[in-house]
């Protein structure tokens, strides 16, 4: 059993890619990602619960501007398309377009976040404020988290970028464009659930 | 000869000797003296800070069980005010769930998964001290409520809207709602960090199947983790919306219901009921079979069960809500899902049994405590099966039968566990092992101080005593057992004290007496292939497993009339400790920046924004630093590349 009891410290480097075949910050990324379900899903659930109680406040089919929002979502799920533009350019080693695509993929994100503080800004002008009714409170707190993952998401955007302007992002490091992809792609479909949730469903009593 | 003895080579077959002296300051770089320990990423550093931390918070949970214990000694008790005694109970529970019993199974986590997976560290070694730095922080924010108009009154759960501003006007559910928010980043980021090395970064030949059944459990936790702390986290900011920004989520008078807090505490609150115990679960498994001369029987039913807990968890919380008046048809379900919670739990139960039927046993001072976990928690766990019957949980709901039930849950099952894993693992840790004579003191008093605390707690409850009760008039029949019940206290707490003197005086033995050598127990797993105490880099090559209980069956073999034979002293075949050439993560000061950062960030919410500037500061310094730093500092020494060594900026 001498020789097969170990081997070699040359032959054990275990190699960038580990027992799942993943890499462990793509690894990371999913897991974290499997955690942040169940923080929307307790968000989402908690404005389920209180879709309806608007006290005297203002109910969700007097203030919501549809046609909007809309819009600023199509703009959120376009900066999926140019996140994996960017990606794909990154992999195959063209540099200038990932750069262009990973600016895009930020400045549509800060079109939608621009839309969602429009948008606080007017619902609050209405009288829909945080404090008004559990109704406010909870659209508040779930949009809100969701847009602070988006801003969050865009920081990081800008890092790569900037990080690419001083020549440091390379077709060796897709990875890493990879792994910010996944986490935008999954800001992205949670505002699909949330988008419906709050504004496509329609409210019984409004 | 087991180990192979090649030259430690570089990939580019430069051989691997520290060639580069010591040089630029911009990175700890020390092994020695407090500050290596305040920079450390070594998994088992932190391990035994996580230890040592969760001790003091366990300690301290402890001083205020006393004094539960002493208000309550006898009828009229004035120890303590109404309200000091909301407090005390409140901080004693939040104090050992959150602060004591989990990050004492993450100090074994960290310090045992990578050994029982053949790994050099754990998979992100600098957001492994990250997790410490933020408990401790979270630790300290929660306790420093005491000094800063009195801690968290509402119970460890929380209810709403009994915590809101007009029932617990002082800042103390506060410093609950960001404190343990605070100690949920720690839970989260070792939880990804964790699941990722036990998925990733086993050594050659480790398949899942051959984990030890203590990795196996930490993996089942770690996912309970990922998957509850968000719940709690979206409670807790609820809470503190309402609590500091006016918002509506458990205000009544608008219509809110307060019913959302306990359905989204118990979703977290169940599962953490098995994120506590499967440690110990985990622990036992590896102390049983080693005392029993026996391979744990039935391993895959073993993880199995344990993966079935961690599922099912999720699918019983509402049966601490069976008198909120949830409904019927929730009622029965979840009674029902109760019940069947108990079928994995009994199989593990069994597998221990059978484990030591026929086994060549040895009580040692681990084992008695093993066999503890084995009878104390079946009790805990029977009477639990009592609550699932939801009539009479009606019946038991908020008197001392479920104060008893819990404790022999947690002590039984969890602390009795824990303290049988010190004795287990002590010697591979500090290279010397605690007095067993005194164990066996500390085993037995602690038995006997357990039971005479809890066990009353079954009768005083079934009589009609409210838990949380400050006190109790003369004349109901509650005196007696109160009284049992605090002697037995403090015999628990003369136990505690037992072991700290265990400690302390096994320590000072140690330093005229032999070294252990690295398998003392003749146990099972890889970390007892290796030195004691464990050297810094853990194993000289990288092991290649060939079945469970690896290191077993390197020693022994068995002959043609099927008896065990002895193939090796575990002298001669366990590695050297020889670490020339390895090259480790390189310590860092960006993990505790951010520990130091977020309290104050929490005191800024609570009192006053400016307090939060430089709470803020220190983070986002701290996550800058972070990501411009290499893990692994380029001027340190070098040698041998690790395999662990690309962190990301954006995923760190």
């Amino acid at each position: 059993m001498a020789d097969t009891a170990t081997v070699a410290h040359a032959g054990a480097h275990a190699p960038a890619h580990g027992n799942t075949g993943m890499s462990n910050n793509k690894l990371a990324m999913w897991v974290f990602l499997g955690s942040e379900c169940l923080l929307f899903g307790g968000l989402i659930s908690t404005y389920l619960l209180y879709r309806n109680e608007f006290a005297d406040g203002p109910a969700p089919g007097d203030i919501f501007d549809i046609p909007f929002t809309s819009v600023t979502s199509f703009v959120l799920l376009a900066s999926s398309l140019t996140m994996v533009l960017a990606l794909s350019a990154l992999q195959r080693g063209d540099i200038r377009n990932n750069r262009l695509w990973l600016l895009t993929t930020a400045l549509l994100g800060s079109v939608f976040i621009g839309g969602q503080v429009y948008e606080f800004t007017s619902f609050v002008k209405e009288g829909l404020g945080f404090t008004t009714s559990p109704f406010s409170s909870a659209f508040f707190t779930l949009t809100g988290f969701h847009g602070v993952h988006v801003t969050l998401g865009i920081i990081m955007l800008m890092s790569l970028f900037i990080s690419s302007l001083k020549g440091n992002l390379r077709k060796e490091n897709a990875e890493t464009v990879e792994i910010v992809g996944l986490y935008w792609h999954f800001v992205d479909i949670v505002w699909i659930f949330i988008f419906t949730v709050i504004y496509l469903v329609p409210s019984p009593e409004s | 000869m087991a180990i192979s003895e090649f030259p430690l080579e570089l990939e580019s077959g430069r051989p691997a000797v520290a060639e580069r002296p010591l040089g630029a300051l911009t990175r700890p770089r020390g092994s020695q003296g407090w500050t290596s320990w305040l920079f450390t990423v070594d998994h088992k550093r932190i391990g035994i800070m996580y230890g040592a931390a969760a001790l003091f918070f366990f300690v301290i949970g402890g001083i205020e069980a006393l004094l539960i214990r002493t208000q309550l000694v006898q009828p009229d008790g004035n120890l303590l005010s109404g309200d000091a005694y909301n407090q005390v109970f409140t901080m004693h529970g939040v104090t050992m769930i959150f602060l004591g019993a989990m990050p004492l199974g993450a100090a074994f986590a960290n310090y045992l998964i990578p050994l029982q997976i053949g790994a050099r560290d754990v998979a992100f070694p600098r957001m492994n001290a990250l997790s410490f730095w933020v408990f401790l922080a979270g630790g300290i924010f929660i306790n420093t409520s005491w000094f800063l108009g009195g801690g968290a009154d509402g119970g460890w759960f929380a209810y709403a809207p009994n915590t809101g501003l007009v029932f617990s006007p002082s800042h103390g559910m506060d410093f609950y709602a960001i404190g343990l928010q605070i100690t949920g980043i720690a839970s989260l980021v070792s939880a990804i960090n964790l699941i990722v090395t036990v998925l990733n970064m086993r050594a050659p030949g480790m398949t899942l199947f051959r984990m030890p059944v203590f990795t196996w459990m930490m993996l089942v936790t770690q996912f309970l983790l990922l998957f509850a702390i968000p719940v709690i986290t979206v409670a807790l900011f609820l809470l503190m919306f309402d609590r500091l920004y006016d918002a509506n989520f458990f205000n009544v008078e608008m219509g809110a219901d307060p019913l959302l807090w306990q359905h989204l505490f118990w979703i977290f609150g169940h599962p953490e009921v098995y994120i506590l115990i499967l440690p110990s679960f985990g622990i036992i498994s590896e102390i049983i079979p080693t005392f029993s001369r026996k391979p744990i029987f039935g391993y895959t039913f073993m993880v199995f069960s344990g993966i079935a807990i961690g599922f099912m968890g999720w699918g019983v919380w509402a049966h601490h809500m069976f008198v909120s008046g949830i409904g019927p048809v929730s009622v029965a379900a979840f009674s029902l899902s109760t019940m069947f919670i108990a079928v994995p739990t009994g199989v593990k139960i069994l597998n221990w049994l059978a484990t030591m039927w026929g086994g060549r046993l040895r009580f040692t001072t681990a084992m008695l405590f093993s066999v503890g976990v084995v009878s104390m928690f079946t009790i805990g766990g029977l009477s639990g099966v009592t609550h699932a019957l939801a009539p009479a949980d009606t019946q038991q709901t908020d008197t001392y039968y479920i104060v008893a039930h819990f404790h022999y849950v947690i002590f039984g099952g969890i602390i009795l566990g824990l303290f049988g894993g010190f004795y287990f693992w002590w010697p591979k840790v500090f290279g010397h092992k605690l007095s067993e004579r005194l164990g066996k003191i500390n085993f037995w008093v602690m038995i006997v101080g357990f039971n005479l605390t809890f066990g009353p707690m079954h009768i005083l409850g079934l009589q009609g005593m409210s838990r949380r009760i400050d006190t109790y008039a003369q004349g109901y029949g509650f005196e007696f057992w109160n009284l049992v019940a605090t002697i037995g206290s403090y015999i628990l707490g003369v136990a505690v004290l037992l072991f700290l003197v265990n400690v302390f005086s096994s320590w000072k033995r140690s330093k005229h007496e032999a070294p252990v050598g690295p398998d003392p127990w003749d146990a099972r797993s890889l970390e007892w292939s290796i030195p004691s105490p464990t050297p810094e880099h853990n194993f000289d090559e990288t092991p290649v497993v060939h079945g469970l209980d690896e290191w077993w069956h390197r020693k022994y073999g068995v002959d043609e009339d099927g008896k065990v034979v002895r193939l090796a002293h575990p002298e001669e075949i366990a590695q050297k400790g020889d670490g020339t050439g390895v090259h480790l993560p390189s310590p860092s000061y960006f993990p505790l920046l951010i520990g130091i950062g977020l309290p104050l960030i929490g005191y800024g919410l609570i009192f006053s924004l400016w307090f939060a500037v430089p709470g803020a500061l220190l983070v986002l310094g701290g996550i800058y630093g972070w990501v411009f730093e290499p893990p692994d500092d380029p001027d340190a020494p070098h040698g041998h590349e690790d395999h662990h060594d690309v962190e990301e900026a954006p995923v760190g």
